[in-house]
Order: C-alpha cells, then sequence, then structure tokens
C-alpha cells in the first residue's frame, strides 16, 4: 500500500544536470517542485570528464545563463582552469571551455538547490509513475511514498537499466557504482514506450603523485579568464593546468592483443555508443593507421589526487588497463585510482516527445537529459532548463516554450531529437547548427535574455543591465555610423601599424571597421572615444559589424523558415486522409507529428511535393482528425 | 505568403507558336524591367503588355525580342505580381529568358508552384484544394520522371567527386571547430582552401560553358543530313518531323536564313539544322568539298547520312565518307523501293562499323530501325558531343551557377581575410546546391564524414 507523501505542482526525478536545471527553473518559476535522487550526496556529480564547455557545448552553457539556469554561474564558481577555444577563428565558433573541479562543482549545485524556497529536494527511488486517464498525475517510490504533481519531468540519465562492462566483468549499476534504476524503466514499458540501448565510457582515473609530468606538455589555462555568467564579476586567478600526452605503439599492442577481452569487442550485441566519444580500442580499431593518439590529464580538483586521462576511456579488463596506462609516456609508474568502464543504458527514443519535451504518449510527462538519446553535461542541462521551463508553465498557464533553430544550440538540438530522433547517443556539434553564425558565445543574452525574463528566471537588476547594454550596443553602431575618418596622418599611422592599405578618401568609422585587419581598439584610436562603453559593447559592436553582410544573409534564411515554422498543423492531424502525399512520408509524419510544416519539411522522407501538399491540405482549412 | 519571386516557362515545352516565362512574386515587376529593353515596366498600368527586348545582363547582348504582360497584385492568378514574358516559340528563346531571369535572382518554381500560390492566396476556391494537391503531386512525379531521364550517370557521378571534395574539404573545417586540440590535421589554410574552391570552381565552370555552347540535351544534338542530291535527305527530314512532330520552326533573329527543326526522337533530342540547303537539290558535294563544310559537320553531333540503293557508289559518295571519318554518324540506304545497284558489302566497309540502315521513306520502310539506330547510337554512349551533352535542364544548370557562385564568394571571403569558419558558409552553400542536382540534401553527410575522416573524442 501507498502513502501519499505530498502534492507538487512539478516532481523532477533525478539530480543529475538535467534534473537540476528543471526543478531549479521550475522552482523559481513559482511551480512547488520537488527533486528526488537516488543519493542526496551526488546531487550534480560528473561521471566523466571534468569538463564543462567546449565547442557549441560552451555556447550551450550561455545560453542556459542567459535564460537563467545555474550551470554557468556554478562552472564559473568552480573551476580550476579556463580557456577560450577557437580564438584565433571567427566569433561563431568562439567558445569557453572550463576544467570544473567536480566536488566544488557538486556542491556549489547542492547548496544552491537546497536553498531554493519553491524546491524540495529528496532522496528516493522511483519505481513507477501514477497515470490517471491517460495522464500523468505522480510517481511512487521504493519506500512507496506516493507523489502527486500536474508535471512529472524523469532525468534519470544512464540509471534506467544502467550495466557497467570491463572486460567480462558486468553488473547492474549506474554511474560510478551507484543505484540502478530498474523498475522506472519497465514501467515505461509498460506504459507503451519505446526505448533504446544506448553505451558510453569513461576512462581511468589515475594519482597524480605518480604522474611524471616531465614527459608531458603543459596546457595551462587562460591569462585572463572569461566567465559563463552574464552575472559572474569575479574571475578564478589560481588555475591549474592539464597535461598532454601520448599513447604509443607499445600502447596499441597491449591493446590490440587484449581485443577480445573487451567488453565491446567481446562479440556480444551491445548498445551503440557514440562515435565522438569512442574508447581507445574503437580508435585503433578504426583507425588502425595513426601512429599516436592524444591523451589529455586533467585534474579532478583542487582537493584530489585523481587526474582524468582523457583518451583512454575504455571497457578492457583491468588487468589491461594498467599495462595500457603503464605504456604511456609520463605515466609509466602511474598507479590507477579507478579503472575505467563502459556503461550500458536505457534511453527513450526521442521522436516520442514534442518540441516542449513532453511526451506525446502520456500527457503531464516529460523526459529530459541523457534518457533522451544525449549525451554531455551540457545537453543535458539545456534539456533540463526547457523541460522545467515548460513543465512549470504547463502549471502555472503560460505558453509552453519551444526554442527553434536560429534561436539557440539548444533549440536545434531539441529539434534534431524530437524530429529526427537519433541512432547514437547525441552530441552537439557547431556543424549541426545550420544558423551557427547567429549562434555565437557573445550574443546568447541577446538572443536569450528576453525570454529567461518573461518566464521569471531573470532579475530585474540583471535584466536592467541588459536592456542597458543592448541599448549602448545600439547607440554606438550609430555614433560610428556618423563619424567620419579623413586619411589625416595619425589615422595613416595607425593603418600601417594594423597592416592595413591607407585610406584614399574619407570613410565612415562603421565601415572602417569592416575592413578585416582593422579591431574596434584601431577605431577608437581614430575617433573621439565613446562614453562609458564596455569591452562586451565593444565586442559586440565589432563583430555586428564586420560580420555585417553574412549576419544579414543568415537572417534571410531564417526569415524563410520561421514561416513555415508559422504555419501549425494540428496535433490530431490524420495524415492517411490526405491525398497525394507518398505514403512513405505519411508513415513519418504519423510518427513524429510535427508541430508545424516546418518541422515536417526536416524529417527525412518527407519531401518537398509531400510539404506542398501539406500546406495546400492546411489551409483548405477541412482538416480530418484522428478520433480519440 | 512567400516572399521569393518564381519563375517558370508556363505553356507546353516546344509546341505554338509563342512561349511563356511566367514570373510571380514581389520582385516579378522589378526582374523583369531590369532586363527589359522597351518601356520602363515599374511604370506602366497593371495588365498592359508591351513590345521590347530582353538583353543578358552579363553580356549586354541582346538576347529575345519579346512582349511583356504586367499584371499587379492583387487581380492575378496568384494574387501577386505577375509579369509573362511571351517569347518566340520553341525552346531556346524561353529557356534563355528562363535562364536569365532566375540569374537575376527569381527561384524556378516547384511543379505546381503558380497554382499552390494561387491557393494559398485565396484566389482559387477552397473546395479546390484536392484538385491543386493532384496537380502538385502530378507534375512532381513527371519533373521527377523527367529529371532522372535527363540525369546521366556521368553528370551525377561528377557532381558526386566534385562534392566529395568539398565535403572533406568543409569537414576538415568542422573539425578545426569542434575538436580544436585535436593535432592529427593541421588548421585548414586559406591557401589550402583557396585551392580547393578554385580547383571545384574550374570543373563546375567548364560544366556550365559546355551548357552555354548549347551542346545540351534541352537543345538537342545537332544533327546534319548529308548525302548528294536526290538521296532522299528531304524525305527523311520530312519523315523524322511527321514521325516525331517537329517542336520548333524557324528561329528568327541572326539565325533567320536558317530553318532548325526540334524532333525528339525515341528520348533522343535532336536538332536538325542547316535543313534549308537540304531541302534545296543543290550539289551538296560541292557545297561540302571545302574546309568549311568540314566545319559544319564537326559541329554535328551526329551525322545521317543518305545514300541512294538505286546507284552505285560514287565519288562524291566516297568523298563524304572521308568528310565523315571520325565523326558519329549514321549510313541511311534509301529507296529499297528501287532495284538495287549499290554494293552493300563495299558500303559497310566504308561505314568502318557505323550503323547502316536500309530504308524506303517513300514506302515508309526501314523507319524503325533508324530510329533505334539513332537511340542506340546515342544511349550507348557513343555520341559525345563534348562528353557533356547532359547538362540537361534549366534548373540543372540555375543550381551549377548557384554552385559556382558560392564559390566565388567563398574566395572572396578568402580575399577579405574572413576566418575560416565564414568562408566555410560559403563552400557548404556550394556543396548543398550541388546535392540538389543530384538530389542528395541529406544534412547527416557531413557528420558523417567528420568522424570517418578523422578520429576524434575523448
Amino acid at each position: 500500500m501507498t502513502y501519499n507523501a505530498g502534492n507538487y505542482d512539478v516532481i523532477v526525478v533525478g539530480a543529475g544536470h538535467a534534473g537540476v536545471e528543471a526543478a531549479y527553473a521550475s522552482a523559481r518559476m513559482g511551480a512547488k517542485t520537488l527533486m528526488l535522487t537516488l543519493n542526496l550526496d551526488m546531487i550534480a556529480f560528473m561521471p566523466c570528464n571534468p569538463s564543462i564547455g567546449g565547442p557549441a557545448k560552451g555556447i550551450v552553457v550561455r545560453e542556459i545563463d542567459a535564460l537563467g539556469g545555474i550551470m554557468g554561474k556554478i562552472i564559473d564558481k568552480s573551476y580550476i582552469q579556463m580557456r577560450m577555444l577557437n580564438t584565433g577563428k571567427g566569433p561563431a565558433v568562439q567558445a569557453l571551455r572550463a576544467q570544473a573541479d567536480k566536488p566544488v562543482y557538486m556542491q556549489e549545485v547542492k547548496n544552491l538547490v537546497e536553498n531554493e524556497k519553491n524546491l524540495t529536494v529528496r532522496q528516493g527511488m522511483v519505481n513507477s509513475l501514477i497515470v490517471e486517464d491517460g495522464i500523468c498525475k505522480g510517481v511512487i517510490t521504493e519506500t512507496k511514498a506516493a507523489y502527486y504533481a500536474k508535471s512529472v519531468i524523469v532525468t534519470t540519465g544512464t540509471f534506467m537499466r544502467g550495466k557497467v562492462l570491463m572486460g567480462d566483468l558486468e553488473y547492474e549499476s549506474g554511474p560510478n557504482n551507484q543505484r540502478v534504476s530498474i523498475k522506472l524503466s519497465e514501467n515505461l514499458e509498460e506504459l507503451g514506450f519505446k526505448l533504446t540501448r544506448f553505451k558510453t565510457g569513461t576512462p581511468p582515473r589515475v594519482n597524480s603523485h605518480t604522474i611524471d609530468y616531465s614527459k608531458t606538455e603543459i596546457q595551462p589555462g587562460d591569462e585572463n579568464p572569461k566567465s559563463f555568467s552574464y552575472e559572474t564579476t569575479e574571475v578564478i586567478e589560481d588555475q591549474i593546468p592539464c597535461w598532454l600526452t601520448y599513447t604509443n605503439e607499445f600502447t596499441h599492442q597491449v591493446i590490440n592483443e587484449n581485443l577480445t577481452l573487451s567488453a565491446m569487442y567481446s562479440g556480444m550485441k551491445r548498445g551503440t555508443g557514440p562515435r565522438y566519444c569512442p574508447s581507445i580500442e574503437d580508435k585503433i580499431v578504426r583507425f588502425n593507421d595513426k601512429p599516436r593518439h592524444q591523451i589529455f590529464l586533467e585534474p579532478e580538483g583542487r582537493n584530489t589526487e585523481e587526474v582524468y586521462v582523457q583518451g583512454l576511456s575504455t571497457s578492457l579488463p583491468e588487468s589491461v588497463q594498467h599495462e595500457m596506462v603503464k605504456s604511456v609516456p609520463g605515466l609509466e609508474n602511474a598507479e590507477i585510482m579507478r579503472a575505467g568502464y563502459a556503461i550500458e543504458y536505457d534511453a527513450v527514443v526521442p521522436t516520442q516527445l514534442w518540441p516542449t519535451l513532453e511526451t506525446k504518449r502520456l500527457p503531464g510527462l516529460f523526459t529530459a537529459g541523457q534518457i533522451n538519446g544525449t549525451s554531455g553535461y551540457e545537453e543535458a542541462a539545456g534539456q533540463g532548463l526547457m523541460a522545467g521551463m515548460n513543465a512549470a508553465a504547463k502549471v502555472t498557464g503560460k505558453e509552453p516554450i519551444i526554442l527553434d533553430r536560429s534561436q539557440a544550440y539548444i533549440g536545434v538540438m531539441i529539434d534534431d531529437l524530437v524530429t529526427k530522433g537519433t541512432n547514437e547517443p547525441y552530441r552537439l556539434l557547431t556543424s549541426r547548427a545550420e544558423y551557427r553564425l547567429l549562434l555565437r558565445h557573445d550574443n546568447a543574452d541577446l538572443r536569450l535574455t528576453d525570454i529567461g525574463y518573461d518566464y521569471g528566471l531573470i532579475s530585474e537588476e540583471r535584466y536592467t543591465a541588459f536592456t542597458a547594454k543592448k541599448e549602448q550596443v545600439e547607440a554606438e553602431k550609430k555614433r560610428l555610423n556618423r563619424i567620419v575618418v579623413k586619411p589625416a596622418e595619425e589615422v595613416q599611422n595607425v593603418m600601417k601599424a594594423a597592416g592595413a592599405v591607407p585610406m584614399k578618401e574619407a570613410v565612415k568609422a562603421y565601415d572602417l571597421l569592416k575592413r578585416p585587419e582593422l579591431t574596434y581598439e584601431h577605431i577608437e584610436q581614430m575617433i573621439e572615444k565613446g562614453e562609458n562603453i564596455s569591452e562586451d559593447v565593444k565586442e559586440q559592436v565589432a563583430i555586428q559589424i564586420k560580420y555585417e553582410g553574412y549576419i544579414k544573409k543568415a537572417r534571410e534564411q531564417v526569415a524563410r523558415m520561421l514561416k513555415m515554422e508559422d504555419k501549425k498543423i494540428p496535433a490530431d492531424i490524420d495524415y492517411t486522409a490526405i491525398n497525394g502525399i507518398a505514403t512513405e512520408a505519411i508513415e513519418k509524419l504519423k510518427k513524429v507529428r510535427p508541430l508545424s510544416v516546418g518541422q515536417a519539411s526536416r524529417i527525412s522522407g518527407v519531401n518537398p511535393a509531400d510539404i506542398s501538399i501539406l500546406l495546400v491540405y492546411i489551409e483548405q482549412g477541412n482538416i480530418a482528425r484522428i478520433a480519440n | 505568403m512567400d516572399t521569393d519571386t518564381i519563375a517558370a516557362i508556363s505553356t507546353p515545352i516546344g509546341e505554338g507558336a509563342i512561349a511563356i516565362v511566367r514570373l510571380s512574386g514581389p520582385e516579378a515587376i522589378s526582374l523583369a524591367s531590369d532586363v527589359f529593353e522597351g518601356k520602363n515596366l515599374k511604370e506602366v498600368d497593371s495588365h498592359t503588355i508591351h513590345y521590347g527586348k530582353v538583353v543578358d545582363p552579363v553580356t549586354g547582348e541582346l538576347a529575345e525580342e519579346v512582349m511583356v504582360s504586367v499584371m499587379r497584385a492583387p487581380k492575378t492568378f496568384t494574387r501577386e505580381d505577375i509579369v509573362e514574358i511571351n517569347c518566340h516559340g520553341g525552346l531556346v528563346s524561353v529557356n534563355r529568358v528562363l535562364e536569365i531571369m532566375l540569374a537575376k535572382g527569381a527561384r524556378l518554381a516547384e511543379p505546381g508552384e503558380f497554382t499552390k500560390r494561387a491557393f494559398l492566396n485565396g484566389r482559387i476556391d477552397l473546395s479546390q484544394a484536392e484538385a491543386v494537391m493532384d496537380l502538385i503531386r502530378a507534375k512532381t512525379d513527371k519533373a521527377m520522371n523527367v529529371a532522372l531521364k535527363q540525369m546521366d550517370g556521368r553528370l551525377s557521378k561528377l557532381i558526386q567527386t566534385l562534392r566529395q571534395e568539398l565535403l572533406e574539404t568543409v569537414a576538415h573545417v568542422e573539425v578545426n571547430i569542434d575538436y580544436p586540440e585535436y593535432d592529427d590535421v593541421e588548421e585548414m589554410t586559406h591557401t589550402l582552401m583557396e585551392e580547393k574552391t578554385k580547383e571545384v570552381g574550374l570543373e563546375l565552370e567548364k560544366l556550365l560553358e559546355v551548357a552555354a555552347q548549347g551542346k545540351i540535351l534541352r537543345e538537342g544534338l545537332a544533327t546534319a543530313i548529308i548525302g548528294r542530291p536526290n538521296v532522299g535527305k528531304s524525305s527523311l527530314m520530312n519523315t523524322l518531323v511527321q514521325e516525331n512532330k517537329a517542336i520548333v520552326t524557324e528561329i528568327p533573329g541572326t539565325t533567320r536564313d536558317i530553318i532548325e527543326e526540334y524532333v525528339n526522337v525515341r528520348g533522343v533530342p535532336l536538332r536538325l539544322v542547316d535543313t534549308a540547303g537540304i531541302r534545296e537539290t543543290e550539289d551538296i558535294v560541292e557545297r561540302i568539298g571545302v574546309d568549311r563544310s568540314r566545319q559544319v559537320l564537326k559541329e554535328s553531333d551526329l551525322i545521317l547520312f543518305v545514300l541512294n540503293y538505286n546507284e552505285a557508289l560514287s565519288d562524291e559518295d566516297k568523298k563524304l565518307f572521308e568528310a565523315v571519318q571520325g565523326l558519329e554518324y549514321i549510313v541511311i540506304i534509301n529507296k529499297t523501293d528501287l532495284e538495287q545497284k549499290l554494293d552493300l558489302e563495299e558500303v559497310k566497309a566504308f561505314a568502318e562499323g557505323k550503323s547502316v540502315v536500309t530504308t524506303s521513306l517513300i514506302e515508309e520502310q526501314g523507319v524503325d530501325e533508324l530510329e533505334q539506330a539513332i537511340a542506340n547510337t546515342f544511349f550507348s554512349g557513343e555520341v559525345d558531343a563534348g562528353d557533356l551533352t547532359y547538362v540537361s535542364n534549366v534548373r540543372h544548370i540555375q543550381l551549377l551557377k548557384q554552385a559556382k557562385q558560392a564559390l566565388v564568394d567563398a574566395r572572396e571571403a578568402i580575399e577579405l581575410g574572413m576566418p575560416m569558419d565564414i568562408v566555410q558558409i560559403d563552400v557548404t552553400r556550394s556543396w548543398e546546391f550541388m546535392g540538389e542536382i543530384i538530389g542528395d540534401t541529406a544534412s547527416d553527410s557531413l557528420i558523417d564524414q567528420l568522424f570517418s575522416q578523422f578520429c576524434l573524442g575523448k
């Protein structure tokens, strides 16, 4: 017999990177929220690499911050190293990456969620969902506590029927030997959800004292570290470097000789692993002509000696892992503290979700994070935030929030997942975004702060600062467009120093800034300085002017795309009643149930002619509906 | 609803004395006006028609004599601004005008798109939705069939090769971006990118040049009918035309005195050239006995060489055999209704293994065999009009042009010193345009390429 353990607006199952974002956003939006976790000590745990950000992912963290999420703020308080990547490239692909102090990161998150007034944090294993009249109404834990809510968000990561694999050793487990969640997985299947089996892996960790760093190359952080969060005012100066070393022929020999002992190569049929995060076995099998592979040694924190051996992700037996590690320069005497392993888990096929991350099958149930077939802390956090906002919006009567592909990487990711699905753990890459020039690190605030503010996740203070910045950018652009720079001697000197062709005639400062050699700082030397212009504003002005032509082109493409997004498709449309759409397209449309003609057009197997016919059909107004 | 301007030939291809290029959309009038020599179309009254000339904006050359109707929204078929450019009948004139409009920035209409717009803009009754949908389906299926037929394996292979080259280049840039610390590949440099885009750009240019020379399917294979007087050249011409319905007559302008007949023989479009001369009973040997005649023959993709069954092989015939040596030809021995005086073995010896067909055009004998021979010659790949006769329709040409332009844009960005990820935007666009030609637009291929080309990951 269950007991009634309380009524909430929103329940979040899981407290990983998706769960904490979901719960925090929901609570901040005014929904009475409960977050259940298997282990209170493991909130926001990083089971894999100790880093946050990187290309595309780093921009997601900025987006999360612009929307009022927590990942950016917390990593800014807990990093041991910060680097801006791709600084030699264009603004669209620059991104921050931090090495996290894992324990500190967890503490900071735990502290934040514990102190959020609308949020109850509790330890408990959810076994099943409460379903009444086809609607998800709550959850039941193994202790027979029945919690009721209007929305439930499941963010169980890799815990569902998780199985750890190392050589011939295999056992049911969550990551890092945590308790596994079996019943909830079974319950979802009973409820008719289609699950798939994915896998991922992690490398061994070694003791820092046993590494000979002299044989490796230092990888220091930036001298002037930048921050993820728009609210962060102080940076951490005291940084810890990472170290680079390489595998060699001996490493490869060890692996080749023991390949059949690897859990993933033992011939057993296994879940699908990600191509972008291959095990060292995969790398050696697939690229056997490569004489060496990079290995990054990444400290896991300030108060721990554990070092993450990035690049050696493996499911080889522990004994082989020792040999393999010792073959790497600098690691000859390294002591493994934890061995690497592969983990297999259940994921929900994400085409079963609406773009709000609510499941189609069970209204009131949302899923977010690795359970949806993604991998990566940032991807999980981005989904968690969106699911949290939508779950709370549903309760508080707000409009659902769906970010489109031109607004955010988060939008790209969710659209990819729910429209195309994924046959391997999904990771964000900059090449997945067709409007990447618009989805920059520098303009995440301009893209998303208004939304965060509308949903009550951005404070008044921050919003005021944001509005001021926006105005300053516009004002400064106007000012530069008013000022005419004449080819005076001192101006030509600046040009010369910048390596630019001297000016022939007077030019607007605005147009001068478009010259590739010239930066905002150069222009500043030629004209009267603007008043109180922050570095942020300067950067924004320079990027917007320099890439104006390309940005304009991208915006035109977006305008066309958005037109199709505005053509809504009723959720209960009966595709089989439409004459002329190809059979394959009908099957796909029935499965994905796109919300707009734009989304429909991105489904593979749906052709332009099918889209034209669909458009005409919707326009004529007499739409056949599926009987409920 | 749509913001772009579409264009298409809106009369049935090849039939009728006039052919119409129709434009619809907000830019219709200004685009037409830009290339029109005559009244200022932007200022003329709605629903009026104007005589003038279409000028090729690139070369500045006069392209076509036309009549242009201007119809302003909303009282038009699509409820958008519509311009209809009335050209001389046949393929050449409208195709040229259409190409010019596309080059100006109009988009080639999808099958049934005018009707679709008419419907979406409320011009067509809702009850007709079903009919509109049927039309789109039917037109698309037909267009696809045509496209498939026109898409020669060689073209698609060539495009695939070029695309793969671009894809590898783009993947290289992507790996630099997404894996900045991955040291297995060097940073893509502007120099290398410049080389790559140039290389592929040149290939595209070649394809387009061939297309521009008119050696393309849509205009037909240049086909000459030769033979001594009275062997039955006119009969052959008439037979081919009657059997296959001539689709063009009289190209006015600079070629006023040359009549070309367009016929479609079992899917092979032929442009029968210089037929005016053939119809006259002048001495063909005299006419082509000199260098100039060799030139005429060389410009032909296919030669139909007619002999008389009723006469022995003459010196003139032998001279003609010399003239066509090394060219693509079919020997037609006509007048089998008369007594045989021609030594067939001798003809075959001269014919060097080319097809020899016997006919009696008067009695309509052997026409099937002749048509089959023409089709065989073409489809077995023997006819080699610059090897690239198959860049076949306006859509392909348009996409090739866009693909090429995107690479030009990329090179401009390189010159401006734009960062590689910006340069790459245009390279990717070029790759996408080429993908549209061969019907492959899957965006996942880049990610597949990325992970098959490089060993990435933590």
